[in-house]
């Protein structure tokens, strides 16, 4: 039995879930962040 | 940690710290799994599936040292009442989820060429599948209480009870027969060769300072939503 489809498919699951964390993460902070700047330019 | 009560110096410090942990975290998994899959040897009795040990591992180390995050701040939401900790709580919550769910999937892979089986319901593989559920469950309930206005004080409670989750999952392998291996690293040593601790070693770190800069990334969208909320609630005043 070859192993290297359950070392690739382990690899891919914890890269594409960092990966889609990381993303997440920035993009929500990115945007929570130039709502700031945007109330803050209104004044 | 009481200096960082205040959100303006907290996010003084936070803002560069981000992006030095997400690219030092980057570069140390690029550098560990590379080492892993294409220097580290095989395992004499497992073969090439032992290279699944250096994403399983850090995955599995995060799930718990998230919780234990969590339960660090829910202790100083309701000792000291700390207005970041909250924030923390919430921010490390998800991260620890989905690196707990990593943890069960890549076991899972990792079982299946060297067990024979996806799963075992003994011990570890039981009590890492609870720990999914607490996170789960924190998650509901945090949500639920702030859609009520609440401050987030029952998830607190929550949060350090399901600390208790955290020994059973260590000593699991020790208390109960298990198809799991037993600990390989201690306080005093390790039964791992140098070849393959040193990419297991880097991708623990590595994995570890990109969670650091994910739950920062969280901390400091809640505080500008937070931000904005104020500002809003005071406009329309």
């Amino acid at each position: 039995m070859t192993h290297w489809p359950f070392v690739a498919a382990a690899y891919a699951i914890a890269l594409v879930g960092t990966l889609a964390l990381v993303a997440a993460s920035y993009a929500a902070m990115r945007r929570a962040e130039k709502d700031v700047d945007a109330l803050r330019n209104e004044r | 940690m009481h200096a960082f009560a205040n959100p303006a110096r907290f996010l003084k410090l936070a803002r560069p710290l981000t992006l030095w942990l997400g690219w030092l975290g980057a570069l140390a998994v690029a550098g560990a799994l590379l080492d892993g899959l294409l220097l580290a040897p095989r395992d004499y009795l497992q073969g090439d599936s032992v290279r699944i040990m250096y994403v399983h591992v850090p995955a599995a180390w995060l799930g718990m040292g998230g919780w234990a995050g969590l339960a660090t701040a829910s202790l100083m939401q309701l000792v000291w009442r700390h207005p970041i900790a909250a924030v923390a709580a919430r921010a490390i919550a998800v991260p620890g989820a989905v690196f707990t769910a990593i943890c069960l999937a890549t076991g899972s892979l990792w079982g299946r060429p060297t067990w024979g089986t996806w799963w075992q319901w003994d011990g570890r593989m039981t009590s890492m599948l609870v720990l999914l559920f607490l996170y789960i469950g924190w998650i509901a309930l945090a949500e639920a209480e702030r859609e009520r206005g609440g401050e987030g004080r029952v998830a607190a409670i929550f949060g350090l009870v399901g600390a208790v989750n955290l020994p059973v999952i260590h000593y699991s392998v020790l208390w109960w027969r298990s198809l799991h291996q037993g600990q390989s690293i201690g306080l005093t040593g390790t039964s791992i060769d140098g070849s393959m601790l040193w990419p297991l070693l880097g991708s623990a770190i590595g994995f570890t300072l990109l969670f650091a800069a994910i739950v920062l990334m969280r901390m400091r969208a809640a505080l500008a939503r937070q931000k904005v909320e104020t500002r809003l609630r005071r406009m329309a005043a």
